[in-house]
């Protein structure tokens, strides 16, 4: 009985999270189609939840959900599209876009086919998995990414870092003649450098 | 597992379910009036006090208010995102009291991954302000909207790296394990508040800027964007984004119970307090902390555009960066880390 619920579920996420993946690319209205890409998101959480990965659930809904979609909204609801002329080039642009997904199409079933799992890899001593009991599935991430991949894990760190500081220095501009605050000077201020006292003669003024 | 006992099980989720909805709502009923009631008390005035003794059933009066009011919804509106918007506010910061525990043993979902949960949850609030403000097809809800996405997005980085300092004490990522954690012979003392308290300082000041209340309620801020997103809402939908607004503010204070002030945990550790039922210590601290977020609001002026956004990425991002890197060596290096003892 509890297997026919959890199917239940299964389907439930599976179905909502292709048939929101198709409106994305369906829909006509920019902003519901990141909508639907948020549904879509957060339904491949509830999919990992149902395999034990809580963790990875969650960390897909506060970094994608939370964080990437909300910028796609964000930079999605200011853009200024019209959507007639997007809709007129439709058919114009229809044979070679087509072309690009034929030649895609091909090549992945190139790749699928000629797929084999190398039989060396097979052999190979894999990480040892602790039980679900003895072990959460977060701590158990933990320790091999903190252990084993301990290098690919900074490496990758690394390279995040790389992409937010390049990202910072192509959209930085010291534009010059713009009055900007400067917020330490602000506060090194004293009474004596910001408030003169003069004696004003009689009807003379400064 | 027998469909009867399916059955079941479902049924006393949703009595407990239903328990702790309508404890809540009741509960944020009177934080409201006690927030009027405070800011009113700061300004020399009296506050709610016609609608029944000492104006207590004024929320009640307010809800039917908003209830019986005509729902306006303007023409260039997209229709059902529009209704959509409070919806999904209010829906979602009530789900995050699912894994609440109120007393030991006492939350609806106890997961390991409680404080991520309630992180995921409050970080997806910001999607009720953002459609709200579009869906309006307005100017200045949709400012405000894209001031408050900014906002929300900025301060949860730094709520998030306090979380993972008080985590790095505690081990866990369970909510009650947390609070099991902080249960030392030393009592108030012994809670993460005395230890981690720039953590503290800086997890209240970052919890009132996420939920946009004053003084960071630059979304809504009515000298300059009349009402920000909730420009158009009027009767129940306006009632629902309100109420949205105060359940995440309320589970902002039940966070930081659970992650500083030692959740259900009896302040003095001997016996006449600990008698004390666990909620009523839960509930006691979440209200303090809901007393000093009321009067931040009655004593603080409201914060400029630029300055938030400064304080935000200038000064907290720094700081609880160099938190986290400090408590771990130090948990290192005393051999006080959780696995280590």
């Amino acid at each position: 009985m509890s297997m026919t619920v959890t199917a239940a579920f299964f389907y439930l996420f599976a179905t909502v999270t292709i048939a929101s993946g198709f409106m994305v690319i369906a829909s006509r209205n920019p902003v519901q189609s990141v909508l639907f890409l948020i549904l879509a998101f957060v339904n491949a959480a509830g999919l990992f939840l149902m395999m034990g990965a809580e963790f990875l659930a969650m960390i897909l809904v506060i970094v994608y959900v939370g964080a990437v979609a909300v910028l796609f909204l964000f930079v999605v609801m200011m853009l200024d599209v019209d959507f007639a002329a997007l809709r007129q080039g439709f058919l114009q642009y229809l044979p070679f876009g087509a072309l690009i997904g034929v030649i895609l199409l091909i090549e992945l079933i190139f790749v699928v086919s000629a797929y084999v799992v190398d039989p060396g890899l097979i052999r190979a001593p894999a990480v040892p998995i602790p039980a679900a009991d003895v072990m959460t599935n977060t701590e158990a991430l933990g320790h091999v990414l903190y252990t084993r991949y301990f290098y690919f894990f900074q490496a990758a760190g690394l390279i995040l870092l790389v992409a937010m500081i390049g990202a910072i220095v192509l959209t930085l501009r010291e534009r010059v003649g713009v009055r900007r605050q400067d917020i330490s000077m602000q506060n090194a201020r004293t009474q004596e450098t910001a408030v003169q006292v003069r004696k004003v003669p009689f009807r003379q003024g400064i | 597992m027998e469909m009867g006992d399916i059955l079941l099980a479902v049924a006393i989720m949703l009595g407990k379910s239903l328990l702790m909805l309508v404890a809540l709502l009741v509960f944020i009923a009177y934080a409201l009036y006690a927030d009027r009631k405070v800011w009113a008390a700061v300004q020399l005035r009296r506050g709610p006090n016609v609608v029944g003794p000492w104006g207590l059933l004024q929320s009640f009066a307010d809800l039917l208010k908003f209830v019986l009011k005509e729902p306006v919804i303007p023409a260039p509106a997209n229709k059902s995102m529009f209704l959509l918007a409070p919806l999904v506010m209010c829906t979602l910061s009530l789900a995050a009291w699912a894994v609440i525990p109120l007393n030991a043993g006492w939350a609806i979902a106890d997961i390991n991954v409680g404080i991520l949960y309630i992180f995921a949850i409050s970080s997806l609030g910001v999607y009720g302000v953002i459609m709200g403000g579009w869906a309006s097809n307005s100017k200045y809800p949709f400012l405000g909207a894209l001031r408050s996405a900014a906002q929300m997005v900025s301060y949860e980085v730094s709520i998030g790296f306090v979380i993972v300092t008080v985590l790095m004490c505690a081990g866990t990522l369970n909510l009650s394990g947390i609070v099991e954690s902080q249960n030392t012979s030393l009592g108030i003392l012994g809670w993460y508040w005395l230890p981690l308290f720039p953590m503290f300082v800086v997890f209240f000041i970052s919890a009132m800027a996420e939920t946009n209340r004053p003084p960071f309620d630059l979304p809504e801020a009515e000298s300059e964007l009349v009402a920000g997103y909730m420009v158009e809402y009027s009767s129940t939908p306006y009632l629902l984004f309100m109420l949205g607004e105060y359940v995440a503010i309320m589970t902002m204070c039940a966070l930081g119970t659970i992650l500083f002030l030692g959740g259900w945990l009896s302040p003095i550790p001997f016996a006449p307090f600990t008698w004390v039922p666990g909620v009523i210590w839960f509930v006691l601290k979440a209200s303090f902390l809901f007393i000093l977020i009321a009067m931040v609001k009655a004593l603080v002026p409201r914060y400029r555009y630029d300055q938030l956004m400064r304080l935000g990425w200038k000064v907290f991002l720094p700081l609880s960066l160099a938190m986290v890197i400090i408590v771990a060596a130090v948990l290192m290096v005393t051999g006080l880390a959780p696995g280590m003892r």
